[in-house]
């Protein structure tokens, strides 16, 4: 079956079997691996992209649903050299210990700062609920992305 | 894991996924936000051979003024009830319960149609409506009839919505100042409902647990209490009356029906029935 997505800015045109998941179609057929597989049950998080601005986990969706949407993965994000808002408030605040979930709690996190772009603790607490971390315990995150609210450029992407 | 094969129609219009599903009868099944669906079809326990994708159709994604009543379109997802100002007000105990159902990228993707229509006992949205005692707008080849809450839930996983039909609309009455309570026991956040309570009170109190048997079910022991003047304490000690919970990893039956009774005092309680 043909789709026809946008990912990162980038129009698609492949044909896919319709139970491919969108994300092996990512991985595999368009050849972006930042976007990691973890539990493959709807659980963790590290298959989190933006679908038409909205986080989604993309184990939990069919690559057909994604014909002609928008969708962004964390590659989108740095520019050049010059990492996103909320990238560097991770780096910076230690938001990350293996990296396993981080491209899938990043894009949680500009997803929560769209919907809250002045966010509480426990909104922050709240909004990450979807995504696991094996490693940090949480804090530093929750630092990290509490530090990016108050950044420029915080809730935009490039594509 | 991965779905055994399917053949994917997209349907263009209600109509469209209508005449798909008369097409190709038991073998289809619809697809809105995917997210009861594909995880069982992952799992190999669900094998449809075609899938009817409606999630996209914008004509079934709305929260209208009816008057007495909001009208919410079938897929609505569950973050766009989370934030509508309409339901807020008129009926908020619905966009609450939808902002505790699973975590928001769930939110972003499931629908209320589609929580309604998978008939799953663990759901919550399904015991809202019975709390709420919502209308079901259902869409066939005979015409669209009306089904109201207390006749939607069949049995585990089966509502009144037959293979060739769709559910087109909820009509959830309109209970502005009503006192409301969504009590949901979870071990973690972003988990199902070990046990669930949605209880509204409006003049009469409608009461109905999620996960307490194989259907969502209707309190009726505790309505009735209440109704024959109970305290909402007296009325709690008989909320697992008539009900037939499971026992799974979480939690065993025994331990359901002694938080059935807990939750429903605090939501009778929270809701000043
Ligand atoms: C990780 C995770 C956590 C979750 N946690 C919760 C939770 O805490 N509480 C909760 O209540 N739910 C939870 N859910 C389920 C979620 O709410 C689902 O979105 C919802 O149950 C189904 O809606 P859907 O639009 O995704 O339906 P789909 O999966 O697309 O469809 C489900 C079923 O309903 C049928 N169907 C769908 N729409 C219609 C229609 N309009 N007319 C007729 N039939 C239709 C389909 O054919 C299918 O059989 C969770 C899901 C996941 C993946
Ligand atoms: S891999 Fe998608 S949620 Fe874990
Ligand atoms: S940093 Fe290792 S899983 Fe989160």
């Amino acid at each position: 079956m043909h789709v026809s997505p946008t990912v990162n800015g980038t129009t698609q045109a492949h044909d896919v079997e319709p139970r491919l998941l969108l994300v092996h179609y990512l991985r595999d057929v368009v050849g972006l691996t930042a976007t990691n597989v973890g539990c493959d049950t709807s659980s963790c998080g590290a298959c989190t992209v933006l679908l038409d601005g909205e986080s989604v986990k993309s184990c939990t969706v069919l690559a057909v649903q994604a014909d002609g949407a928008e969708i962004v993965t964390v590659e989108a994000l740095a520019r050049d050299d010059e990492l996103h808002p909320v990238q560097q408030a991770f780096r910076e605040n230690h938001g990350l210990q293996c990296g396993y979930c981080t491209p899938g709690m990043v894009m949680a996190a500009l997803s929560l700062l769209r919907e809250h772009p002045d966010p509480t603790e426990e909104e922050v607490r709240e909004g990450l609920e979807g995504n696991l971390c094996r490693c940090t315990g949480y804090h530093n995150i929750v630092k990290a992305v509490l530090a990016a609210a108050g950044m420029p450029g915080a809730t935009g992407v490039r594509a | 894991m991965i779905p055994a094969p399917f053949d994917f129609v997209r349907a263009s219009s209600v109509d469209d996924a209508l005449a798909a599903l008369a097409e190709h009868g038991d073998e289809a099944k619809l697809l809105a936000g995917g997210h009861s669906l594909l995880p069982l079809m992952k799992l190999r326990l669900a094998t449809p051979a075609v899938l009817v994708d409606v999630g996209h159709l914008g004509e079934l994604s709305y929260v209208e003024d009816g008057g007495d009543h909001a009208a919410i379109g079938a897929l609505t997802r569950h973050r766009a009830l989370e934030t509508s100002d309409l339901l807020r007000r008129e009926a908020p105990i619905l966009p609450a319960a939808a902002a505790t159902v699973g975590d928001p990228q769930v939110r972003h993707r499931g629908t209320l149609g589609g929580s309604l229509a998978h008939g799953d006992p663990a759901s919550d949205l399904p015991a809202v409506a019975l709390a709420l005692r919502a209308t079901m707008v259902v869409r066939g080849p005979q015409g669209e009839r009306e089904v109201p809450a207390d006749e939607f839930f069949r049995g585990f996983l089966e509502t009144a919505v037959g293979p060739d039909e769709m559910l087109t609309e909820v009509r959830v009455p309109k209970v502005a100042g009503a006192g409301w309570a969504f009590e949901k026991f979870t071990r973690r956040s972003q988990d199902w409902a070990i046990v669930g309570v949605a209880a509204v009170h409006n003049g009469s109190t409608g009461v109905a647990l999620v996960n307490m048997g194989p259907v969502p079910l209707r309190a009726t022991a505790v309505q009735a209490a209440l109704a024959a003047g109970a305290t909402a304490a007296d009325a709690a000690a008989v909320a697992d009356e008539g009900m037939d919970p499971s026992a799974d990893l979480h939690a065993d039956a025994d331990y359901r029906r002694h938080l059935a009774r807990v939750l429903v005092r605090r939501a009778l309680e929270r809701a000043g029935a």
